[in-house]
């Protein structure tokens, strides 16, 4: 498998195709996720960024097929080699476990509260890489240092209750870490943190994911996360990718209208006090009535009637795509 | 031992908050915590004062000490020259139409089994208003206020609102008592960025129309500069600062105000992420330091700082810092410069 990975360079580790998410309520389906493609070469970072509801959490979600239960998955997932669609159970778990790693927001999601934070990571990297117990106790010590937790032979024999919430997210990176994965998705693993704590968290993974030549994909709200962070940024509204770009492009030459708009919003730092935000005007959409043509639609200054009737599909070249009638100019579209 | 509050807004008259040397604490699972530890400002009529601080620093426990919500150990609440922690009863109701707090979680605030139109004229039953004409008029000069159409939102229930439109209903709720001072306790905190900018506006837009005085607490310093014209940065129970916000954010002369400045994410790819030396995170509110409560995260903290604590000092025209070795431009100023 590594050796046919090798001859095929190309061949990205994660190939995300045309995957769509439905989840039934009381109001009828709801699509979270609609017809999404995105590819991932090893070692790289993409940032995954949408408001609330736009789908980045079901579409990481169903990588690694963690949806609920009723939910309807549609599409494929191609991951290091593996149709995910076709494995069994077990062998999604152990690829769960190795080489695909989760790192959530609420980081009591990944530990057990009535387990010392010891035993979780001993257990994994036994279950995983078989390790002997005294190998794995030597390798849990040096992982929780690695990830900033200072005096770690000690806090083994601690429960989760005992640690601050930026611990435990650092203990949550280094069981996530243990079994030295290939990918890592962080699903807004900074949102419940102070922004001091956030900090360093961040620059944990940034660190952690350069020297350990892993991918990672980092889910957020915040644009200002993955600015400094991913190589490239997918930008989700309403179940869709509108706008995919090398991060440094996305933010200087954007072309969705959206990605305007979202990066016009944030407060700007170096403006004075009461300078009024550019505000988005409208709501997001409800997804159980999905409109004809583009959702961003009835909010975006430049929508015409085309826009209200189609729903623009992804396209641009190379690295840059956009799901828009109207593109801003590539060569105005400077951040305001 | 009680230090006055001192007077750094621009008016010279009184102000139309005066904070002195309050502290508020309550036991928890046998321990004190000290949640409010002597804090003191002021703040003038028609100023937004900006409130910042990582979560458990007790910037949420002194808005609520503020309302007289949380009982306060010491310390004064003026407002408007009455002192809030000495009245009770009918007399602290009748206040409190002058005062109104907005929280962070807008649909946890709102009463799931009453109409929108209840729960914006519900203040208004309370503080005794009788005339239904009166509250028809009222309730929808708010909703408009707030930019919701009467017709369309009255007869609705909160769940049927997104936490933006929710937010909107709890601000024309705190509005209808036609307030003087309006604390907001993180109000866009919840919020999705596309909708925080909308309520960001609204708030200022509303003190301007009703001549409102606000306090704006937040965890996010970028919102907070957005609306502020000063800010007062607390840790662990103490300000560490308050200056003119433009100022703050140029010169920060506290090394906490500095780490928090240079803690936040830019939305520029093209920004360096700066090196970080070993942050830490903030100790226990229930055995905090000795001296400088910061100083067990401070790189410039000495021997001084662990046997006298350092007190809020004026170190330029209207910066006051409690620091021994506060930060005065130059290099480490610069580094957290944005």
């Amino acid at each position: 498998m590594g050796a046919a990975t090798q001859a095929r360079p190309a061949r990205p580790l994660l190939a995300i195709e045309g995957v769509s998410v439905e989840l039934p309520t009381p109001r009828g389906a709801l699509r979270a996720v609609a017809g999404v493609s995105l590819e991932l070469a090893a070692g790289r970072t993409l940032g995954i960024v949408g408001e609330s509801g736009s789908g980045k959490t079901m579409l990481s979600r169903a990588v690694a097929r963690l949806l609920p239960r009723r939910a309807k998955l549609t599409g494929a997932v191609h991951f290091d080699g593996h149709n995910l669609a076709e494995l069994d159970a077990e062998a999604l778990r152990r690829l769960r476990g190795r080489s695909l790693a989760f790192v959530f927001q609420d980081p009591m999601t990944s530990l057990n509260p009535v387990l010392t934070i010891g035993a979780q990571i001993i257990e994994t990297l036994r279950e995983h890489l078989g390790l002997d117990r005294s190998a794995a106790v030597r390798r849990a010590i040096e992982l929780l240092g690695q990830v900033g937790i200072p005096s770690p032979d000690q806090r083994l024999r601690q429960y989760p209750h005992q640690f601050s919430g930026g611990m435990r997210q650092r203990v949550a990176i280094a069981i996530a870490l243990s079994c030295e994965p290939k990918l890592l998705i962080a699903d807004e693993p900074t949102t419940a943190l102070d922004v001091t704590v956030q900090a360093q968290i961040l620059d944990l993974l940034a660190r952690e994911q350069r020297r350990r030549g892993m991918a990672m994909i980092l889910i957020t709200h915040d644009l200002g996360v993955v600015a400094g962070r991913t190589d490239e940024v997918a930008v989700m509204y309403a179940g869709r990718v509108v706008e995919r770009a090398p991060t440094h492009i996305l933010f200087k030459a954007m072309r969705m209208p959206y990605t305007q708009a979202l990066i016009a919003a944030i407060p700007k730092l170096d403006a004075p006090p009461h300078t009024p935000l550019k505000a988005i005007s409208g709501l997001p959409p409800d997804l159980t009535r999905p409109s004809e043509g583009c959702a961003f639609a009835p909010r975006c200054p430049y929508a015409s009637g085309r826009c209200r009737q189609s729903p623009p599909p992804l396209t641009g070249s190379g690295a840059q795509q956009f799901a828009c009638w109207h593109p801003l100019e590539p060569a105005v579209a400077t951040a305001p | 031992m009680m230090e006055p509050a001192k007077d750094s807004t621009e008016t010279g008259g009184e102000p139309l908050l005066r904070v002195e040397d309050l502290v508020v604490e309550y036991r928890l699972a046998g321990k004190v915590v000290h949640a409010v530890s002597g804090v003191s400002f002021v703040l003038a009529r028609g100023e937004t004062l900006g409130l910042v601080g990582e979560s458990g620093c007790g910037k949420s426990t002194l808005a609520r000490a503020l309302l007289q919500l949380t009982p306060a150990r010491s310390g004064r609440v003026l407002f408007d020259g009455i002192d809030l922690t000495t009245v009770a009863g009918a007399a602290l109701r009748a206040l409190r139409r002058r005062l109104q707090i907005i929280f962070q979680d807008p649909i946890a605030s709102l009463n799931p089994r009453r109409r929108v139109a209840d729960l914006i004229a519900e203040p208004l039953r309370i503080a005794g208003v009788r005339d239904e004409a009166e509250h028809e008029r009222r309730m929808i000069e708010v909703l408009e206020a707030v930019g919701l159409d009467p017709s369309q939102v009255r007869g609705r229930f909160a769940h049927e609102f997104s936490g933006g439109q929710c937010q909107r209903i709890c601000i024309a709720r705190a509005l209808i008592l036609e307030p003087e001072l309006i604390v907001c306790d993180e109000p866009v905190s919840a919020l999705d960025v596309s909708i925080r900018a909308q309520i960001l506006n609204l708030l200022e837009a509303m003190k301007a129309r009703y001549g409102l005085t606000l306090l704006f607490i937040a965890h996010d310093l970028a919102v907070v500069k957005a609306v502020s014209d000063r800010v007062a940065v607390m840790y662990l129970g103490k300000l560490c600062e308050v200056a003119p916000t433009e100022h703050l954010f140029r010169n920060p002369g506290h090394p906490y105000t500095a780490l928090l400045l240079q803690a936040i994410p830019r939305p520029d790819p093209a920004a360096p992420i700066p090196e970080r030396v070993a942050l830490g995170e903030p100790p226990s509110p229930m055995a905090p330091p000795s001296g400088c409560r910061f100083r067990t995260r401070c790189q410039r903290a000495a021997a001084r700082c662990s046997e006298e604590e350092p007190q809020l000092t004026e170190i330029a025209p209207k910066q006051l810092v409690a620091c021994h070795f506060p930060l005065r431009g130059g290099v480490e100023a610069s580094l957290a410069e944005r």
